[in-house]
Order: structure tokens, then sequence, then C-alpha cells
């Protein structure tokens, strides 16, 4: 939250503020960073020096991907649906080094981000991208590959120990023959499908993928395993069991919308609980678009807001597997936590880099290609905060104590206190506190 | 000197006063609690090593039919035994493997292996089934199950900026060095060590909160133990002037000045060879081998070389058939070369890979990954390897 958000819905009630909320993620406008395809087919037959080229067509592509995105997070006012739109990309992790298919994916997550669950499950299954990563193009009548069946119900819907490895089986010949054509269209192609009949949860019929995916969803399971995942997300990483079957019963006899789910989360009396107050640990990418919003920050550079997700150890569209990050406090080890703290003092004071992240597995195709590995970047950040804005955004009233309130959800300790009694400049009392274990939470 | 300048001098020169007195007894105990103990060095190579233009078959006709461009001319390959040679950019590990303090284990992987490196790289460090997905790393968990004695995060060192999955723990988590000084200013700096202070290890809540400073003093006592105690001994020995070599010469300061820490890890990437493997594969391999020639020899003559062993891996080998731009693509089983003084089985330690019967134009795997792991859980650090496993492997006898 901005200082300036804080002006606007100080006197405002919950339900004024979340309708706001609400109201300004109506907008789902898509991301358009990366407009060309590069050309696989002509890759495989290309020389040494047009091959190298691609891969930095790749990669530049990939790179304007990333950037896009944390830059709209980092602007728009439909915060609620790239904070939803995060959520997704995660619980739908997926890689491809085709960025143009990469952002398809991720802008079917942003237009059903605080839709229904169904359409949005349907429409990504049924992505480039998708079909390639869970290897469903190779998922034939007669050869099944069981990657995307197996994952549908693992990791997208309804969680490992509720099927059996013959659910698997019969499932994937269902999904036989989903693929896409060479324009990235998707299709069933006829003669790869297995027309036969299936037995999957105890039903029997000549199902198709959409008939799969409805016995899922009408099993209740489904809808508790996705609002533990979104309670740990949004409420506390321990679930209160209590609390999760409620938000079951809303998404389960609501057909799998979000939005009522979220309206019930977001006004239900235990989100506003104590313990359910500054105990997340935000994720790099929370950290690092929270401080680009808080203080308006502009980049010279951008490069060095990928430096900062590889070295904090979340670099968008390059989740560690199918399962996504673990999040919680695998975010925080000794290097990640002092890189934080670190972060936010270099990005609002104009510090130095002198750090590098591991380049990523699937980068190593490029290094080998470059004959310098890993230089160290010893770089000043080039990044400008507006604090002439952030200073007229604080409410004329505010004490330091208060403002330091504000900037951190924990309560605030003795050396915190002090660290506000003492500092005479507001900027350097800005920097310090957000340069605390305490901004990492919220 | 005056008396008040003395006593400002061996205090800043000891750390003793820098310590605050609860950080104490989580030091000592750790002095204590590691008696006689050896060090593992995992060196990763990322990127897919091409194993068989490493170690290679020069006996084998297939290879030089499947490679007729890139493979290594058997007048150039340093032969290990009938079968088998090192890479002409290799000479320098010959010595090592004469001396006895080289093993190579041929056509290692696992079932159903995946040819992506991301995910492959995740089922090596976290030693997963290839369909299973676990958010820790199997260093990790070792720390996690030793963690009555092994208190510390530098009880596992990374060599890096960044911590790899393979040392994250769920309990426990390994703690990234590059340079012990730059950690140890950067945890001094005045507003740093205030918030450190203002915390009382023993009063921390279970909360993140509490976990988050509980990480930060752990931090802050390490960095300074880390520092104090390496920064007694200079690396004296011959080391290449690489990236590779000088972190290699980091953990032999950190080895030889006595720190407990019992494993290492250090990586060099640029093994994706794609394209023009010769030049590319041939640079990285010699950076390798002349880096740990130089490492094996500074331990052997300051006599840590029998208290450690270095493993190097990669997250799968590449096609056995070379492709149209003089490079190989992904591939699978691939070797694992281990070093040290104290070796129960030096040199070639299986047959080379069977370049015949393949799955899908690679290698089928002959030893599963985790054997090789858990012969390295059991017998060198000394713990059940199905505590960290998950299941029980019977293990190797390389040493």
């Amino acid at each position: 939250m901005r200082f300036e958000d804080l002006k606007k819905y100080k006197n405002a009630s919950i339900n004024k503020a979340l309708r706001e909320l609400f109201e300004h993620s109506e907008n789902d406008e898509p991301i358009a960073a990366v407009t060309q395809t590069v050309d696989q087919m002509m890759m495989a037959k290309a020389d040494a020096d047009t091959k190298k080229k691609f891969f930095q067509m790749e990669r530049d592509q990939e790179k304007n991907l990333n950037i896009g995105w944390i830059d709209k997070m980092s602007t728009t006012d439909a915060t609620l649906r790239e904070k939803m739109t995060l959520f997704w990309s995660n619980h739908f992790a997926c890689r491809d080094n085709k960025a143009i298919y990469m952002q398809q994916l991720n802008n079917i997550q942003r237009s059903n981000a605080l839709g229904n669950f169904r359409t949005m499950l349907i429409q990504v299954s049924q992505t480039p991208s998708m079909l390639l990563f869970l290897n469903n193009q190779q998922n034939h009548k007669g050869h099944p590959n069981e990657n995307f069946a197996r994952e549908l119900m693992e990791l997208f819907t309804i969680g490992r120990g509720n099927y059996t490895e013959q659910d698997v089986k019969e499932s994937a010949r269902a999904f036989t023959g989903w693929g896409f054509d060479k324009d990235g269209i998707f299709q069933v192609r006829k003669n790869l499908h297995d027309d036969g009949v299936k037995t999957f949860m105890g039903k029997t019929g000549n199902f198709q993928g959409e008939d799969i995916i409805d016995i899922i969803l009408a099993n209740k399971q489904t809808a508790r395993f996705i609002s533990t995942k979104l309670y740990k997300y949004l409420v506390n990483e321990v679930p209160d069991p209590l609390h999760v079957n409620t938000m079951a019963d809303v998404l389960f006899n609501g057909n799998y919308e979000i939005k009522p789910l979220l309206e019930f989360v977001f006004t239900a009396d235990w989100f506003y609980d104590d313990k359910n107050i500054g105990n997340l640990i935000k994720s790099p990418i929370d950290f690092i678009v929270g401080l680009n919003r808080q203080f308006y920050i502009t980049y010279q550079k951008p490069d060095v807001l990928l430096l900062f997700q590889r070295t904090l150890g979340q670099e968008l569209f390059y989740p560690p597997n199918v399962a996504g990050w673990p999040g919680g406090r695998s975010w925080i080890d000794s290097s990640s936590l002092m890189y934080r703290l670190k972060i936010a003092s270099t990005v609002l004071d104009q510090g130095l880099i002198d750090f590098t992240g591991k380049a990523d597995p699937e980068d190593e195709a490029f290094l080998a290609t470059v004959r310098k590995q890993q230089q160290v970047v010893d770089t000043r950040v080039q990044a400008n905060p507006d604090w002439d804005k952030v200073f007229t955004d604080i409410p004329k009233d505010m004490s330091k104590m208060e403002i330091a309130d504000f900037l951190l959800e924990p309560q605030l300790n003795a050396t915190i206190q002090n660290t506000v009694n003492e500092d005479n400049d507001l900027k350097i009392m800005v920097v310090e506190l957000v340069s605390t274990p305490e901004y990492q939470l919220y | 000197m005056k008396r008040r300048d003395f006593l400002r001098s061996t205090a800043l020169a000891s750390g003793a006063f820098m310590v605050p007195a609860f950080l104490k007894p989580l030091e000592a105990m750790a002095m204590s609690g590691l008696t006689g103990y050896k060090n593992l060095v995992i060196i990763q190579l990322s990127g897919g090593n091409d194993g068989l233009n490493t170690i290679v078959p020069y006996c084998n006709d297939i290879y030089y039919k499947k490679r007729n461009t890139i493979a290594i001319k058997e007048t150039d390959v340093i032969g290990l035994d009938d079968m088998q040679g090192l890479n002409p950019n290799m000479a320098a590990l010959k010595e090592i493997y004469d001396q006895g303090w080289m093993s190579i284990i041929n056509a290692v992987g696992y079932p159903n292996p995946d040819r992506s490196h991301f995910r492959s790289m995740d089922i090596w460090q976290t030693a997963s089934d290839s369909n299973q997905f676990l958010t820790n790393g199997w260093i990790g968990r070792y720390l996690d199950a030793t963690c009555q004695t092994n208190k510390n995060p530098y009880t596992a060192i990374e060599v890096d900026d960044t911590l790899s999955l393979a040392m994250k723990g769920d309990k426990m988590k390994a703690i990234a060095v590059q340079d012990p000084n730059k950690l140890f200013q950067a945890t001094r700096e005045p507003f740093f060590k205030n918030l450190v202070h203002s915390q009382n290890s023993e009063h921390l809540n279970e909360d993140n909160l509490g976990y988050l400073y509980k990480t930060m003093i752990e931090t802050y006592s390490s960095a300074n133990y880390i520092q104090s105690t390496s920064k007694t001994y200079n690396v004296t020995a011959p080391y290449p002037n690489t990236q590779f070599a000088n972190q290699l010469k980091t953990v032999s300061k950190f080895i030889n000045s006595g720190l407990q820490t019992r494993v290492y890890y250090v990586s060099l990437s640029g093994f994706d060879t794609h394209v023009g493997q010769q030049d590319q594969q041939g640079r990285q391999l010699k950076t390798y081998a002349d880096g740990v020639a130089a490492f094996v020899k500074d331990l052997k003559q300051t006599n840590k070389l029998d208290d450690t062993l270095v493993m190097t891996f990669s997250e799968f080998g590449r096609r056995v058939e070379q492709n149209a731009s003089n490079g190989t693509d992904h591939g699978t089983a691939n070797n694992i070369m281990i070093y040290g003084g104290k070796l129960q089985k030096a040199g070639i330690y299986n047959p080379a890979p069977d370049l015949v019967t393949l799955d899908n134009g690679d290698l089928k795997y002959q030893v599963d990954f985790r054997d090789v792991y858990a012969t390295v859980l059991d017998k060198w650090l000394n713990v059940n390897n199905n505590l960290v496993l998950n299941k029980n492997f019977a293990g190797l006898d390389f040493i």
C-alpha cells in the first residue's frame, strides 16, 4: 500500500475500500511485450552464427516479457488482479522458451484471475505452452503420455492421495489428441484421440478431456485444495482447517467463481486477526514490486530487476518445477535475507550492486556460447525513486512513529522505535525502515 | 600504549566484544560437537556436461561412428585403461589419477530420465524420483537429519552469492559465502548490527518474524566465525587464475584454517554445448581439470586430502550421436568423478557405458545417482542414507 492510498482510505470502511479494490481490478488489459515468434523450425537448420542470434533474440524476448510484467505490477491500479495473476501463474507453473506462448498463458491467467476456475483450467490446459510443458503433444491413442493427466490432479486440482494410478491412466486416454497446430491454435486431433470407454473415479463413459475435468471439480476436495493454497497465499502459511472449509463451501457452491471467494475472505473477521497480520513472508516479487510501488521507482537499466529476481530466488516465468515456488520460509536463507535488506537501500539510495545471481539452468546453452562466465556486476543501480511524490503523499498530521507503523506491518520493537526517535532525516529513517526484517512481512 | 587503546585493540582483534553474549554458547557447542570430521566438496557442472567427450571410450568404434566430427582422436586421448581415457584438456588430472586419488563411476543416472536442464538439475539436487517434486535439497535434508550436532548454517557452505536448492533443508539451510570478508563487512554495517543486537535469540518467537531474526543472527554470527577463522590461513599453493579455481582456493582456505564445515558446494557453468562443442567444452574442461588438480595437490601438501572427498556431477550427459551443428543434444546417464586421498576403489569403478543398447539414442543408466549419494552419506558423512533419501539405497564401495 502507498501513502496516497492511506490518505484515500484512512476514513473509509472496509467495504468501500474493497469495492474500489475490485472495481480497479476489472481492468484486465493483457501484456503485449512480445509481438514476434522466433521460428524454431528454422533454428534446426541454421548455422552457428544464426543460432547465436536466435538464442539472443529468445533471451531478449524473455527479458522484455519479464520486465513488462514487473512494470505492469508496479504501476497498475488493478492490483488485486495482478496479485491473483501471480498466484495462478505459480499454481499453473509452466516454462517454455517461446516467450510469445508464455505471454499468452500469462494473459489467460490474468483475464481469468478473478473469474471462473473451470474456465481458466480448460483454457490453460489448451495453451501451447502447457501442452508442450506437460508433454500432451505426445499423448496419443495407444501410446498415452500421462504427464498432463497426473499433474492436472496432483497439482492443479485435487492433490495427492485423492486419485489412483488407474485414474491417471484412464484420464490420460481422455486427453489423447489434445494438441495445437503450427499457428499455436488448440485442436483435438481426431486420429490421435482415444474414443473408447474409460473408467475414471468410479464413473464409466466415453469421456473427453472436459468430462474428466468436470468429474474432478464435482469432488469437493478440489475446492478444498484450491482454498488451502489460496489461504496460504493470502492469509497465513499455517492453514486453519475451519476457515479453509468455509472457503471451500463458498468456492464449491459458487461453481468455482473466484471473485465471491475473495470477497468472502476479505470480509471475514479472521482475515483481520492479529495473527494473520504481518506474518506472511513477502515473495521476492512482492518485495521488489512493493518497493517500486511505494517509492515510484523508475530504472534506467531495467536489467537489474532480473538480477534482483535471480538473487532473491524468484525469476518470473522460471519456476523451479511444475509445482511452482514453495513460498513461505523457503524464500529466506542467510544470503537472500541479506540481499533483501541491502537491495532496499541500494535502490532508494543509489547504491552499488556487487553480487550476481545464479544463471537459470535453461540459460546454459547461451552461456556456453559466450566466453566470459558470470561477470560480477559492480555498478550503480541507477534507479530513481520519486521522493518528492512520496513526501507529498504522507499526510501532514502523521507522526514519525505512525509512518513507521504504516511501513512495517509487525509491531515495532524497541530498536526500531529508537531509530525512529533518533533519525532526524525522514528519508534516512524510511530507508532504514525498509531495510529491516519487519519489512519482509505483510 | 594507553590502557584504553590496548583494551580496544584486543577487543577488536579477538572479536569477543563484538559477539553478543547469547551467541557464544552456540559457537562453543559447535566446536566440540564435531570430532575428526571429514569434508565433502561437491562440484556441479551446469548445463549437462558431455561425459563421452570427457572420459572418452576411445576403443569403441561406435563412438567414432556416431561422432564423426566431434570425437576426440584416439591419438589425443590420454589413456586410463584399455577402454577409456581423458579428454586432452584434462591432462592435469592424469597425475591425480595415477596417484590413485581419482575414481570414475560410469553411466550414473535414474529411471525415467528427464532431458530438461532445470527439471533434471532439480532431481539431482533434491535426490527425488523423476515424477516427484521435493522442496528441499539432499544436503539440506542431511543438515536437518543431523541438526542435533550440526547447529550452524556454516556446516555447509556454498562458495557463491546465492544458495542452491541442494543446500536448503526445512529446518536448516546452508550459507552462501563468495568472499568471507565481504560477508563480514556487510553484516557489520551499523544499522544491521543494531538490529541483531536488539534481539535475544533465546526469546525469539516461533513466528515468521522470529524466523527472520534468527536467520539474521545466525548470519551475523556465522560471518564472524567464518571470517575470523579463515583469515588465520593463507593458501600458498599455486592455483590457475580462473573464477572456478579461485572458488576452490577459497574452499582450501576454509578447510585448512579448520573451519567446522562438512560440506562445500561449487559450480562451474557453460556445458550446454549444442553448437561447436569441441572448443567450448574443451575450454570448460581445462578450467575444471586445472582447478581440481591444483586443489587436490594443495590438499595433499597440507595433509588434508585423506579427510576430503570431492564429487563432480552434471544434471545429465549428452546424446551418443552428435547433432548437425557439431554439438550434442541433451541426454541421460553420465559419469561422476570422485577424488580423495582414501579411496577404496580408485580408477575406473565400473564398465564403460554401453553404446549399443540405448534408450532413444541415450545411454541407459547402470548406477542410480542416489546410490552414490548414499555411499557418501553412510560412509563419509556418517548418517543413515534413508534419513536423507527417504528410502534406503544399498550404496557402492568406492570409499
